[in-house]
C-alpha cells in the first residue's frame, strides 16, 4: 500500500513540476484528439443531420450502419489505416504512417460514426417538432439543415463531448498507426501503456491523473454551458 | 402600447361587403385516409377571397386535417385543391401562412424568429428590419425582442406566431385553434390581430371550438362532423339557425353522438 501512495505522490510531483516530457505528451494528445474531433464533427454533424431530416433510398440501411459503426473496434480501424498508409498501400506515397496525421485519421474514423449517429437522433427529434412550420414557411433543404443544427447546438455539444471522450481515451488505433515514437507520436494513452509495461508507474499514473482531469474539466465545461442554455430556455 | 387595448374583446363581426366574392381557395371531393380509416370523406369547401371562414366541429371531425390539406402540408388520396383556379403548388403555398395550435417557435430570440421567417421569404436589409419592427409593435412584443421566444407566456408566444405568419404578407392565413387554452385577454389580442389582418385584405380560415369566437369572427362557417361537411354557409345562418343535426346539437349545447348512436340520456335509461 505504501508503494501505491509513494507512486501517486511521485505522479502528482511530476504533474505539478510541469515536467517538459509530460507537457509535450499532453500537448500532442490534445492536438491529435481535438483535430480528430473537429474533422469528425465537420463530417458527422451534417451527415447525421441529413440522414435525420431527408428521406432517400437506403436511409434505413445507412442509419443501421451508422449505429453499428459506433462500436467500431479501434484496433481494426488502426489496422485498416495502417494498411492504407503503409508503403505498399494506396496512400503510401503520402508518407503519413507513424505521424500525428495518421493518428488523427484513425481517431477521426472512429469518432465520425459516433457523432453522425447521435446527431441523427437529436436532429430527427427536433425536425419532428419543426417540420410542419418549416414546410409552411417554405424553408429550403439547406436552410432547414442549418437551422436544425443551429437550434440543436447545445444538444450537439454533448454529441461532440461523446466523440471527444472516445478519442482521448483511445489507445489501440493510435498505437498501430502512430508507433508510439518518443517526441513524435507519443500520446497519453500509449505512454501509459508503455510506461506501465516498463515499470515506470509514476509517469503512467501522472498521465492517468491528467487524462482524468482533462475529461472531468471538459465534461464540466460542457455541462455548465448546457445548463446555462437550459436556464435561458434555448434547449 | 398595444397591451391595454388587448384587454378589450374583439367586436362582434358585422355583415360586410367582401372585396370580391370569387373563391380564393377551393377543394372538391377531398378524401384522406390513414391506418385504413377514412378521416375525410368527399369534403367540398370554398373559401371566398377576403373572407373570414371558420371551421367548426367536434374533436376528431377532421378540422385540423382539412387545414393541413388546404395548406398543402399533406396530400389527399382523392380530390383536388385549387388556388384561384390553379393547382396548389409549393409556389402557391408562399401566398399562404399557417399558425398552429401549439406555436412552433425556434429556439432563438423573438427577433431571430421573425428574422428567420422573413429571410426564408428572401427579405433582407432595411425592408426586413422595418417589417420586424412593425410585427413587434403589432404584437406588443417590442420590449421582449431579445428574449428567447420559448420563455414567453402562452399568449405572447401565440401573438409572436401570428405576427410572424403575417409578416410574410400572406393572401390567406390559416389558424388552427390559435386561442385554445388562452385567457380572455390573450384571446382578444389574437382576435384583434386577425381582424386587423383581415381588414387589410388577408383571407382568414380559422378552426375554433369557441362559439363566442365564432360569433365574433365568423363570416362563413364550415361545420364538419366525422370527416364530412355537415353544414356550410354564412356564420349568421349556421350559428343561429343551423339546418343539420350536428350543428343544431352544437347550437343547443347538446351532445351529438352520431345518427345511429343513442343519446347519453337513452343510454342511461337502458342501463339503470
Amino acid at each position: 500500500m505504501d508503494g501505491f501512495w509513494s507512486v501517486l505522490g511521485g505522479a502528482f510531483a511530476l504533474v505539478f513540476a510541469l515536467d517538459p516530457d509530460l507537457l509535450e505528451i499532453i500537448g500532442l494528445s490534445m492536438r491529435v484528439t481535438l483535430t480528430a474531433v473537429f474533422f469528425a464533427c465537420l463530417i458527422g454533424l451534417p451527415l447525421g443531420a441529413a440522414v435525420g431530416v431527408f428521406r432517400f433510398p437506403g436511409r434505413t440501411l445507412l442509419t443501421v450502419a451508422l449505429n453499428a459503426l459506433m462500436g467500431l473496434p479501434p484496433v481494426v480501424v488502426g489496422l485498416v489505416v495502417y494498411l492504407m498508409l503503409s508503403a505498399s498501400g494506396p496512400f503510401g506515397p503520402l508518407r503519413l504512417l507513424y505521424t500525428p496525421s495518421a493518428m488523427i485519421i484513425a481517431q477521426m474514423i472512429i469518432v465520425t460514426p459516433i457523432v453522425a449517429a447521435l446527431t441523427r437522433q437529436v436532429v430527427e427529434d427536433l425536425n419532428r417538432e419543426y417540420a410542419e412550420q418549416f414546410a409552411s414557411l417554405g424553408v429550403g433543404a439547406l436552410d432547414r439543415l442549418l437551422s436544425l443544427l443551429w437550434d440543436a447546438r447545445y444538444s450537439l455539444l454533448t454529441v461532440a463531448l461523446a466523440g471527444f471522450g472516445r478519442a482521448v481515451a483511445e489507445v489501440g488505433a493510435v498505437l498501430i498507426v502512430g508507433g508510439n515514437i518518443n517526441h513524435v507520436t507519443r500520446v497519453m494513452t500509449t505512454t501509459i501503456a508503455l510506461e506501465t509495461s516498463k515499470g515506470n508507474l509514476q509517469l503512467a499514473l501522472a498521465l492517468g491523473v491528467v487524462l482524468l482531469a482533462i475529461a472531468f474539466t471538459v465534461t464540466a465545461c460542457v455541462m455548465a454551458l448546457k445548463a446555462s442554455a437550459v436556464r435561458a430556455a434555448y434547449a | 402600447m398595444r397591451d391595454a387595448g388587448f384587454d378589450m374583446p374583439a367586436a362582434p363581426s358585422a355583415p360586410r361587403q367582401l372585396l370580391t366574392p370569387e373563391p380564393l381557395l377551393e377543394a372538391r371531393g377531398l378524401v384522406f385516409e390513414a391506418s385504413g380509416q377514412r378521416l375525410l370523406n368527399g369534403v367540398d369547401v370554398s373559401i371566398r377571397k377576403g373572407s373570414r371562414t371558420l371551421v367548426m366541429g367536434p374533436n376528431g371531425a377532421g378540422k385540423s386535417l382539412l387545414l393541413r390539406l388546404l395548406h398543402g402540408l399533406i396530400q389527399p388520396q382523392q380530390g383536388m385543391i385549387s388556388w384561384q383556379g390553379q393547382p396548389l403548388t409549393k409556389q402557391v403555398r408562399q401566398a399562404q401562412a399557417m399558425v398552429f395550435q401549439r406555436p412552433v417557435l425556434l429556439r432563438r430570440s423573438v427577433l431571430a424568429n421573425l428574422k428567420f421567417a422573413l429571410s426564408v421569404r428572401g427579405l433582407r436589409g432595411s425592408e426586413r428590419a422595418r417589417k420586424i419592427d412593425d410585427a413587434l409593435a403589432a404584437a406588443g412584443l417590442d420590449h421582449l425582442a431579445k428574449r428567447p421566444a420559448r420563455v414567453l407566456s402562452g399568449g405572447e408566444q401565440q401573438r409572436l406566431a401570428v405576427v410572424r405568419a403575417l409578416a410574410c404578407d400572406p393572401d390567406l392565413l390559416f389558424l388552427d385553434e390559435p386561442t385554445a387554452n388562452l385567457d380572455p385577454a390573450s384571446t382578444a389580442a389574437i382576435e384583434t390581430l386577425v381582424l386587423e389582418a383581415n381588414a387589410r385584405g388577408v383571407t382568414i380560415v380559422l378552426v375554433t371550438h369557441d362559439t363566442g369566437q365564432a360569433h365574433r369572427l365568423g363570416e362563413d362557417v364550415i361545420f364538419l362532423q366525422d370527416g364530412v361537411v355537415a353544414e356550410t354557409g354564412s356564420a349568421h345562418q349556421v350559428l343561429n339557425t343551423p339546418q343539420s343535426e350536428p350543428a343544431r346539437a352544437w347550437h343547443d349545447g347538446r351532445l351529438y353522438l352520431g345518427p345511429n348512436t343513442r343519446t347519453l340520456a337513452e343510454t342511461s335509461r337502458r342501463t339503470f
